[in-house]
């Protein structure tokens, strides 16, 4: 094979880049779910709080 | 990708939820089925001169290929998921639009910086240079970047949140403008790149080389999809503990006030009948 210098770095990179984003982002939404009720977190199937169209009553 | 903790109360505490570790399985599968296609299954780049019989083309140098493209195509996407969400930001200005808005611009920007990168890898041992300031597409993918580092940049200042939101929209808009331009430099300005014009719409590759291009653009949207959706929900919870932040202050607050009223009423009450006489506090 040849290149192999390039394509381990080439590749090395992307896998290593987009795993460490994805194990940070993992790391932040722990942090961050121990701070805010269940009733935000829909993706646990909970129901929104009333008051606005996508089940938030404030923000943005 | 998987996101469970190990403790029974702590399996909620997380952006996980079923389908989205699913996903994550998926994914982790492709990009080992993409390895496998890029390194063991397909052949290297290797062409005879008709005149000469020497051998010549990229070589193994062609399997960045695989990564360098997809990532490159999911770039756009993922701008313009971030485009329409910001419409939606201006016209509905509601969280929704805004958190997706943000979680595309900040995973496009992590795949355009690695699109300039393996861009640059593989510019190396192919045009012998790591970069080429006249090359209009590497400027014009540069200037996306850059603008979109800017829209980033932008959202951390600490404005008002609405303001901020609006404002980067409009960041966003102007940003995405450039995609057509990045697509198409190619085409264009076809003596001022380095780059070759397309060989998908030309079917200049084929077979083998062909599928695992396809292939590539299936993973690259699948971590595009996985990632996505995991930042959406860092968002949702940043605003939500914002939110709750605020709440908790402002029940704070009013609990305080609340005990304030209550110690000054009994102060009073007590001063009064202290007056009156009586000569029993608390009473």
């Amino acid at each position: 094979m040849t290149h192999v210098g390039y394509l381990v770095a080439g590749w090395g990179i992307v896998v290593g880049v987009l795993g460490t984003y994805a194990v940070r982002l993992v790391r932040r939404g722990r942090a961050l779910s121990g701070r805010v009720p269940e009733v935000h977190r829909r993706w646990l199937e909970a129901p929104g709080p009333a008051g606005s169209e996508d089940g938030r009553a404030s923000g943005a | 990708m998987g996101t469970t903790t190990g403790t029974a109360a702590g399996t909620r505490d997380t952006t996980g939820s079923p389908r989205s570790r699913l996903l994550g399985v998926v994914t982790l599968l492709a990009v080992a089925v993409l390895g496998v296609l890029a390194f063991v299954l397909t052949d290297p780049d290797v062409r005879i001169h008709p005149t000469t019989g020497e051998e010549f083309g990229q070589f193994d140098a062609v399997r960045m290929l695989y990564v360098h493209v997809p990532l490159a195509v999911m770039t756009y996407l993922a701008y313009g998921i971030c485009a329409v969400a910001s419409v939606g930001v201006l016209v509905k200005r509601t969280p929704w639009w805004d958190v997706t808005a943000h979680a595309a611009a900040e995973v496009g920007t992590v795949f355009c910086g690695l699109v300039l990168v393996t861009g640059s890898i593989w510019g190396r041992p192919v045009w012998n240079t790591w970069w080429e300031w006249g090359d209009v597409r590497l400027m014009t993918t540069l200037v996306l970047f850059l603008m979109f580092t800017g829209y980033l940049a932008l959202r951390r200042t600490t404005d008002d949140p609405r303001r901020q939101a609006r404002r980067a929209a409009v960041v966003a808009l102007v940003a995405v403008l450039d995609i057509p331009l990045v697509n198409r430099s190619v085409e264009w300005w076809e003596n001022r790149t380095l780059h070759q014009r397309s060989t998908i719409g030309e079917l200049k590759i084929e077979d083998l080389t062909l599928f695992t291009l396809f292939f590539g653009f299936v993973t690259a949207g699948l971590v595009l999809a996985w990632l996505l959706l995991h930042r959406f929900r860092v968002g949702w919870l940043e605003q939500a503990a914002l939110d709750h932040g605020v709440a908790a202050a402002i029940a704070e607050r009013h609990a305080e006030t609340d005990d304030a009223e209550v110690l000054r009423s009994v102060g009073e009450r007590a001063a009064g009948e202290g007056t009156s006489g009586d000569g029993e506090p608390g009473s």
